[in-house]
């Protein structure tokens, strides 16, 4: 036995899956000390998920050895790796709906008052253990799933991508609380694609690639670079902020006689939207950015057609319309990308199907449909988003990021005017983000308008012309792209004056999340605890 | 750290027990119980002789479709259907028939052990074989709906058979009141011992979870293919209650299954159980049999042609069902 190993908490070495003829994992390792935050990074399909899976027991290793705290690990279930100490948090937290949260702590066995301290810790005092799963905020079930770990004090703790779409105020909160198990005897392990969250919570970071361990960065200062340029391989060479400034500045021109492609006004939708009022011109990007909750869902519902405004007006190229199903937004060239792939895919059909399916059904909706137009058209659609198409006759068997690629693909392949983008880079890897944001260009460039909220700040300069800010259901602030950097897009989506003092949770924000550990906050940072 | 702890006590919400505090977490069941009490009403409206006699016929009579529905509502719950309900049934009633026949007491007690165990022992067939082969829950109860009623014919090919006499005295007649046949004495006990302390243990929790959502329910650690076993089990085991209780009520075994499988998939519906799983539990379903039952009794006294009273029960399931969704979107829009 090497000297040393026994010091390390995990240690993975060799581990390799394959699924048949595909190889998840070729040779995967990993080695986490105690007390510490530990890094998983890779693009998507780089094996981090499979390495999970082999982690937590729902997928058993090929060949490879796994010791924790210096012992031969194996699970074969997730239930065997939490007695062994082995806990994950996944992106889809794993509550289930139909019972209360009580009945879910209930039924993992975990005891509830420790639940309870870390609900508080994480920022849901209030939150009430009998309401039932399926009606609570995605936000408040992260934090419950992760507050239902935390309460078991697992040796290794796994996170994947517990952030994503979790509001600024909450992300606080929880990467405070990570921040704080540096130093136990135990260890996380984060996966997030959010490299300034890395550098805020993770001493060390293992980075993947095509199924193989690449390196082992210390997190310092200016090693965002050194973990993309690992992650990218030899895809793009450069950070992040070099090759996604392929936009001109200034390339949309102020159009006062010009009529918007989409003009709203005063937009209402019960509680959650009050008033809301935005133009949209053809070869603009719109960034639209609000903490979770203030009434962005229902705006893009309306948009969309899948819901009706209770008040307001919307102009689509100057006629007033009203949309009473989505086939009527779309048939105004009004078209849709959600962040959660599985609303728009038909997951169980092919890339081919699920790209033609709104032209198809448009072109000729009872009649046959015209297939070498349709292989044409497809091809192209492939080609320009360089979707990646081994796995193209299932859908659901492609990773977040193509699955998300083919859902622009359909709309982009049938010619687009207006898309409507919510949060579409959610939980994909940083390369496939680079292409999405480039495509919004290129689409804005030939002439199309598109809409884009999304969840990270930092988008907005990488791919909007401009952006409105949505605090409370209403439109608080517009602000030019060139003005639009993180700090002063935060103090917006707050509903603070420019000028304004930041409140001290939001300046923490992953800044010095140690230094700002002691401070729980006094600033208006805590009022999005109360779930809606 | 230590100030915020102090104030995790606080606002702990506590259940309201009474009446109204359970009717208010059960809406769906006491709509049905409202709708329940309609029913009888009308039917002491239409026929006035109606009364404690016409209650226990119908009680034993609705025995084997109430335990029907119990199983049925099981294996929803847990995401699963069973087609094989009516044919558990059939086989388990002439099984018992062709044992019981000339046997003393004793032995008898003997048999009806028997022929439970024989309940678990086929659901736990269905629920292995969907498990072990990975084909969808509807097909392979569908292969066994004829696989069991080819065993029942190979039992007893024509009705026959015997039941012991206090198995049948079990469920006949009232107890104490007039008011209160023993069969749904025995319903009670049944579903008393068995499912209400299941339903509380976290086994119960497994079942719901696993038709809930089943990768939440396997990342929280539910053993998912053995929950999967253990819903069938149980349905198997309400199943040979159901046939122990149509031997009960004829004295005699059929090889022939009524329509018990569907009739119990209606009453599941109409019970609040989502055929999506995880909601819903089997009460609703007992009252959903009687109502349903009630309806049939109705038309029958009104004279109505029968074959037209079966298009209005279909009617009215769709109508209460749709009618009931409708509640419940306003209130998630509330």
């Amino acid at each position: 036995m090497i000297p040393g190993t026994t010091d390390l908490l995990l240690d993975a070495t060799g581990v390799a899956k394959s699924y048949g003829a595909v190889v998840a994992l070729r040779s995967a390792s990993l080695a986490v000390r105690p007390g510490e935050v530990h890094a998983l990074m890779g693009a998507n399909g780089a094996g981090k998920s499979t390495l999970v899976k082999i982690l937590t027991g729902a997928v058993r290793p090929d060949t490879g050895s796994i010791s924790v705290r210096g012992r031969s690990y194996t699970a074969h279930s997730p239930s065997e790796a939490r007695a062994g100490g082995v806990v994950s948090v996944y992106q889809e937290p794993a509550l289930i709906p139909d019972l209360d949260v009580r009945s879910n702590l209930r039924l993992t066995r975990t005891p509830v008052d420790p639940v309870r301290h870390w609900l508080v810790e994480l920022g849901l005092p209030d939150l009430d253990l009998t309401s039932l799963v399926r009606n609570l905020p995605l936000a408040s079930l992260r934090v419950i799933d992760l507050a239902r770990a935390l309460a078991i004090e697992p040796a290794l703790l796994m996170l994947d991508e517990i952030t994503a779409a979790l509001p600024a105020n909450l992300t606080e909160r929880v990467l405070e609380v990570i921040g704080r198990q540096k130093g136990t005897d135990r260890s996380v392990i984060f996966i997030s694609h959010r490299l300034i969250e890395i550098a805020a919570v993770c001493d060390r970071a293992t980075v993947l690639r095509e199924g193989a361990t690449v390196g082992v960065v210390d997190v310092t200062e200016g090693s965002d670079d050194r973990i993309v340029e690992l992650m990218l391989g030899d895809i793009v060479r450069g950070g992040p902020a070099t090759s996604a400034d392929g936009k001109t500045p200034g390339a949309v021109a102020a159009r006062a006689s010009v009529t918007p492609r989409i003009a709203a006004r005063s937009l209402a939708s019960g509680t959650e939207l009050r008033d809301v009022s935005f133009d949209l011109y053809a070869g603009e990007v719109l960034g639209v950015v609000a903490l979770e909750g203030q009434g962005q869902d229902a705006l893009f519902d309306i948009l969309s057609g899948a819901e009706r405004p209770d008040g307001g007006e919307l102009r689509i190229d100057g006629a007033a319309v009203s949309f009473r199903h989505p086939a009527d937004a779309i048939r105004a060239g009004l078209v849709y990308v959600p962040a959660d792939r599985a609303e728009a895919l038909l997951m169980q059909r092919s890339v081919r199907e699920n790209i033609a399916l709104p032209f198809s059904t448009r072109v000729s909706a009872w009649g046959l449909i015209n297939v070498g137009d349709e292989r044409r058209k497809v091809d192209k659609a492939v080609a320009t988003l360089q979707i990646d198409t081994r796995a193209a006759s299932e859908v659901r068997r492609l990773s977040g990021g193509n699955q998300q690629k083919v859902t622009i693909a359909r709309w982009v392949a049938g010619g687009v005017r207006t898309m409507l983008c919510f949060d579409p880079t959610r939980g994909i890897d940083i390369g496939t983000k680079q292409q999405i944001y480039q495509l919004v260009r290129d689409l804005a460039g030939a002439g199309a308008a598109v809409l884009y909220y999304t969840s990270e700040l930092k988008e907005i300069q990488l791919a909007c012309d401009r952006a409105v800010v949505i605090f409370g259901g209403r439109v608080v602030a517009e602000i030019a792209v060139e003005d639009a950097d993180e700090p002063a897009l935060l103090r917006a989506a707050y509903n603070l004056r420019a000028d304004a003092p930041m409140p001290e949770t939001v300046a923490a924000t992953a800044v010095a999340v140690e230094a700002g550990a002691a401070p729980s906050g006094t600033g208006p940072g805590d009022v999005g605890a109360a779930p809606q | 750290m230590s100030a915020s702890a102090g104030s995790v006590d606080r606002g702990r919400p506590t259940l309201r027990w009474d009446a109204v505090g359970i009717a208010r977490r059960n809406l769906w069941t006491s709509g049905l119980v409202g709708l329940l009490v309609i029913f009888l009403a009308l039917t002491k409206f239409i026929q006035p002789t109606y009364g404690a006699a016409g209650i226990q016929g119908l009680a034993i009579s609705l025995l084997p479709i109430a335990l029907a529905a119990v199983a049925q509502a099981i294996v929803v719950i847990s995401g699963g259907i069973d087609l094989s309900v009516g044919s558990m049934m059939a086989l388990t009633s002439v099984t018992s028939a062709v044992l019981m026949k000339g046997q003393s007491d004793a032995v008898a007690v003997v048999i009806v052990i028997a022929i439970l165990g024989m309940g678990l022992l086929l659901g736990t067939i269905n629920g292995g074989l969907i498990v072990a082969t990975r084909v969808p829950d509807i097909i392979v109860t569908l292969a066994m709906l004829f696989v069991w009623a080819g065993f029942a014919l190979l039992v007893l090919h024509t009705p026959g058979g015997g039941a012991a006499p206090w198995l049948m005295e079990s469920i006949r007649g009232p107890l104490v009141s007039e008011w209160l046949p023993r069969a749904v004495v025995v319903l009670a006990v049944v579903v008393g011992v068995v499912w209400v302390p299941l339903q509380r243990s976290t086994v119960g929790l497994s079942l719901y979870a696993l038709g809930s959502n089943r990768l939440a329910a396997f990342r929280s650690g539910v053993p998912v293919g053995r929950t999967k076993i253990l819903s069938y089990a149980l349905a198997g085991l309400f199943s040979a209650l159901g046939g122990l209780a149509l031997t009960a009520s004829t004295g005699i075994g059929s090889p022939v299954p009524g329509s018990y499988t569907l009739e119990s998939v209606a009453a599941i519906v109409l019970g609040g159980v989502s055929l999506a799983g995880g909601r819903g539990g089997v009460v609703g379903p007992i009252i959903a049999v009687v109502v349903l039952a009630l309806i049939r009794t109705d038309l029958t006294f009104l004279g109505v042609n029968p074959n037209w009273s079966e298009v209005i029960q279909g009617a009215i399931l769709i109508g209460v069902v749709m009618f009931g969704s409708l509640l419940a979107m306003r209130k998630v829009r509330a």
